[in-house]
C-alpha cells in the first residue's frame, strides 16, 4: 500500500541571534534536521522524545503549518512543499491538527458551534441547515451534548475542551490528524477518556494519526509504530511491540528505563538501575558532532564523536541510527 | 516521635461567589525519614494542604476553619510569624512545580542559595559560599563554582529544579515538601531528580511529603500514601498495600486508567465524567457522580474514613460490597 505521507530529508532551521549586544551573530537552530518518515494509511505513528527534540516542529512541518527549510513532503500523492497557497488550502482539508493546550487552542469569543463550523465555512460551505446538521453529528461523535453548541469555551472543563478541538479537526473529514500532545494537559482521570475517544474515532472514520507525546505509556497504548526523536533527528523507528520489547538505540533504552515503575516492589535503586543517562539534552543551536546522543550515551565509542550514524536495520520493520548496530 | 501531625485540617477560600472549601478534615502523620505521597488531581486540595503546613496560605482570602498542624511539638497554626519564619528552612522546606517562576530572575543562583543560609545562620561570606557550592554539587550541578554566578535563565529546566532543591535543602530541613517536583520535567530528568531525593533522604534522614498526580512517582518513592479527591482524603495506606489492594473506587480508577509499559489493553478503563469544581462539589461522597459503584446512600451522606485493615483506611460506603 502506498504511504499516506512521506517526508524526505525534512529540515527546519530557525535563525536565531546569539551573543551579547555588541557581538551579535546569527546561528541556525536545527529544530528538525534531515528527517525521513512515512505514515501508512490507517496507522497511528507515535512520535516521542524529550522537550526540545523537535517533535512538535516536525508535526507542524508535515502539514506545512510552518514552511520547511529543506526537504519534501508527499501527502496523498501531492508534493506539499511546492503547492501555492490556494492549492495548499485545498490540501489542508485532508490534514488537520489537535493541539496540546485546550485552553489556548480555542477562541474564547467563539461559541462551540462557530468553532466547529468554521473549517467548513473556510472551505466553501455556506452557513445553513446542512452545516448546522454537520456540527450536530460531530458533537455527538465526540461525546458532547447538542446543547453545548451555544456555549463558550470557558464553560467547559479541559477534557470537554479537548473534545471541541477534536470536533473542529474532524469536521472536514481529514485523512491525517496530527495529535500534538492531546492529553498531556489533562488530569489523569480524564486522559483515558480522550485516548479512548481518539481510538474509537480512528476505527469509525478510518483516520490516520501522528500521535506526538512524551508519555511513553500512552504512546505504547495508542500507536501502531513508534518513532523516537532526539535533537532534531529520528534515532529509532519500529513497530510498537518491537520497539518496547527490544529498544536498540541507547537513547530509547534510557527513555524506557526512566519511566517510573508501576508497582513499588519493582523499585530499583543505585546500581540496579540500568541504562541510566545523566545530564540534559544539549542545545539545538550547537548539536554535538557525530552522533548527537554521544555526550550522554553510556556506550559511547570514538567513532560516535566524529561520524553521524545512518539508519540501520535492527530487526524486522525496526531501524535505529547507532554505530553499535552492524552496518 | 512523630515529626508532623496534621489533624482534621479544614481550609476555605473567600471568593466572589461565597466561601469555597478547599480541604476538608484531612489528617495524617509523618515520622522522621519517611516519605508520604499525596496523590490527587487538580482541585483535590493537595497543594493547599502543603501551603497550610508551610504557613504560606494568604489569609485572607484563605481561612483555616479547623484542625491542627503539629510539627515537632509546635502548633504551627498558632506560631507567631517570626517563629514560623525561623522554622522554614531548617525545619520545613518546600520545592514547587514551576522552577522558572520560583527563582528570582534578577539574582544569580549563588546569591539565592546564600541568602537562604544567611537568613538562618550567621556565617562568614567565605563559609557561606563554600556551603552553597557544596550543596550545588550535591544536587548534581556540574562545575558548581562556575555556576554560582549564573542567572536562572541560563540554566535548563532540570538544572533549575536542582537549584530549587539546593535552596530548599541547604539548611538541612527535617521535612521537605515537594509539590509536583518533576511534573514539568522530562522522564530522564524526572528519574534523576527522584533518585536524588531518595539519596538525600537516606543521607540526611529527612522526611518528605511528595505531592503528585502521577502514580508512577508514588510507586518509585513513597512509603505511605494519601489519596485525595475534591478536598477530602479517600484512602490512606502503606504503598505496597495500596497498589496491591486499593479499596476506594477512585484509587482503583487512578491505578487502572493510566496505560503502563508492562501491559497491553485494547481499551483504557476510563473514569467517566469530569472533576467537580470546588464550588460545585456533589453532596455526599464527592466521587459519587463518577463512581461506577455508587448507590443512593453515597449521595446522601459523606462516607467517613474508616480503617479496614491495619494501617489501611478508606472513605467509601461500598468497600465491603466491591469485587
Amino acid at each position: 500500500m502506498a504511504a499516506l505521507l512521506e517526508a524526505l530529508d525534512l529540515t527546519k532551521h530557525y535563525d536565531v541571534e546569539t551573543g551579547g549586544f555588541f557581538r551579535r551573530t546569527r546561528t541556525a537552530l536545527r529544530a528538525v534536521d534531515g528527517v525521513n518518515l512515512t505514515i501508512e494509511p490507517g496507522e497511528t505513528l507515535g512520535l516521542v522524545g524529550e522537550s526540545g527534540c523537535g517533535k512538535s516542529t516536525l508535526g507542524r512541518l508535515l502539514i506545512r503549518l510552518i514552511p520547511a527549510t529543506r526537504g519534501q513532503i508527499l501527502f496523498d500523492g501531492q508534493e506539499l512543499t511546492r503547492l501555492n497557497p490556494r492549492e495548499l488550502r485545498a490540501a489542508r482539508k485532508g490534514m488537520q491538527i489537535v493541539f496540546q493546550d485546550p485552553f489556548g487552542a480555542l477562541n474564547p469569543r467563539m461559541s462551540v458551534e462557530e468553532t466547529v463550523m468554521e473549517p467548513l465555512l473556510i472551505h466553501g460551505s455556506r452557513r445553513g441547515p446542512a452545516t448546522r446538521e454537520a456540527v450536530t453529528r460531530m458533537l455527538d461523535k465526540v461525546g458532547l451534548p447538542d446543547s453545548a453548541r451555544y456555549r463558550f469555551p470557558h464553560e467547559f472543563s479541559g477534557g470537554q475542551r479537548q473534545r471541541i478541538g477534536i470536533a473542529r479537526a474532524l469536521i472536514l473529514n481529514p485523512k491525517l490528524v496530527i495529535c500534538d500532545e492531546p492529553v498531556s494537559a489533562l488530569d489523569v482521570s480524564v486522559q483515558a477518556q480522550i485516548v479512548n475517544l481518539l481510538s474509537d474515532l480512528q476505527r469509525e472514520l478510518g483516520l490516520t494519526y501522528l500521535f506526538i507525546a512524551h508519555d511513553l505509556g500512552v504512546v505504547k497504548h495508542i500507536s501502531t509504530r513508534v518513532a523516537v526523536m532526539y535533537l532534531g533527528k529520528v534515532v529509532e523507528i519500529a513497530d510498537k511491540r518491537s520497539l518496547y520489547a527490544r529498544p536498540s538505540h541507547p537513547y530509547t533504552q534510557a527513555l524506557l528505563a526512566s519511566v517510573p515503575v508501576t508497582h513499588p516492589s519493582h523499585r530499583k535503586r543505585g546500581s540496579a538501575r540500568e541504562a541510566r543517562i545523566t545530564g540534559d539534552i544539549p542545545t539545538a543551536l550547537a548539536p554535538p558532532p557525530g552522533c548527537r546522543f554521544h555526550t550522554r550515551c553510556p556506550h559511547v565509542m570514538p567513532v560516535c564523536r566524529t561520524d553521524e550514524p545512518a539508519m540501520r536495520a535492527a530487526g524486522v520493520a525496526h531501524q535505529a541510527a547507532c554505530h553499535l548496530l552492524p552496518a | 516521635m512523630t515529626l508532623l501531625e496534621v489533624s482534621d485540617l479544614t481550609t476555605s477560600f473567600q471568593t466572589g461567589g461565597g466561601e469555597v472549601t478547599a480541604v476538608e478534615n484531612v489528617s495524617f502523620s509523618l515520622e522522621k525519614g519517611q516519605i508520604l505521597g499525596i496523590v490527587g488531581e487538580s482541585g483535590s486540595g493537595k497543594s493547599v494542604t502543603a501551603l497550610a503546613i508551610m504557613g504560606l496560605l494568604p489569609r485572607p482570602p484563605a481561612r483555616i476553619r479547623g484542625g491542627r498542624i503539629h510539627f515537632e511539638g509546635h502548633d504551627l497554626l498558632r506560631l507567631p510569624d517570626r517563629s514560623m519564619q525561623r522554622l522554614r528552612g531548617p525545619g520545613i522546606a518546600m520545592v514547587f512545580q514551576e522552577p522558572m517562576t520560583s527563582l528570582n530572575p534578577v539574582f544569580t543562583i549563588g546569591e539565592q542559595i546564600m541568602e537562604t543560609i544567611r537568613a538562618h545562620e550567621s556565617v562568614s561570606q567565605k563559609a557561606c559560599f563554600a556551603r552553597a557550592v557544596e550543596m550545588l554539587e550535591k544536587v548534581g550541578i556540574p562545575s558548581a563554582t562556575a555556576r554560582m554566578t549564573d542567572y536562572p535563565h541560563q540554566l535548563s529546566g532540570g538544572q533549575r529544579q536542582r537549584v530549587m532543591l539546593a535552596i530548599a535543602l541547604v539548611c538541612r530541613p527535617r521535612l521537605l515538601i515537594a509539590d509536583e517536583p518533576t511534573t514539568a520535567l522530562d522522564v530522564t530528568i524526572q528519574a534523576q531528580i527522584l533518585e536524588l531525593l531518595m539519596d538525600l533522604r537516606d543521607e540526611f534522614g529527612m522526611a518528605i511529603i511528595m505531592i503528585t498526580h502521577n502514580m508512577g512517582v508514588i510507586a518509585e518513592t513513597a512509603d505511605r500514601v494519601l489519596v485525595m479527591y475534591a478536598g477530602r482524603t479517600v484512602e490512606q495506606a502503606k504503598v505496597d498495600r495500596l497498589f496491591d489492594h486499593p479499596l476506594h473506587p477512585y484509587t482503583r480508577g487512578l491505578l487502572s486508567c493510566v496505560p503502563t509499559l508492562d501491559q497491553d489493553q485494547d481499551r483504557l478503563i476510563a473514569i467517566p465524567g469530569n472533576l467537580p469544581e470546588p464550588s460545585r462539589r456533589p453532596s455526599g461522597c464527592r466521587f459519587s457522580a463518577r463512581c461506577p459503584h455508587a448507590v443512593q446512600a453515597c449521595s446522601d451522606a459523606i462516607p467517613p474514613l474508616e480503617l479496614y485493615e491495619r494501617d489501611h483506611a478508606a472513605a467509601c460506603f461500598r468497600v465491603r460490597d466491591l469485587p
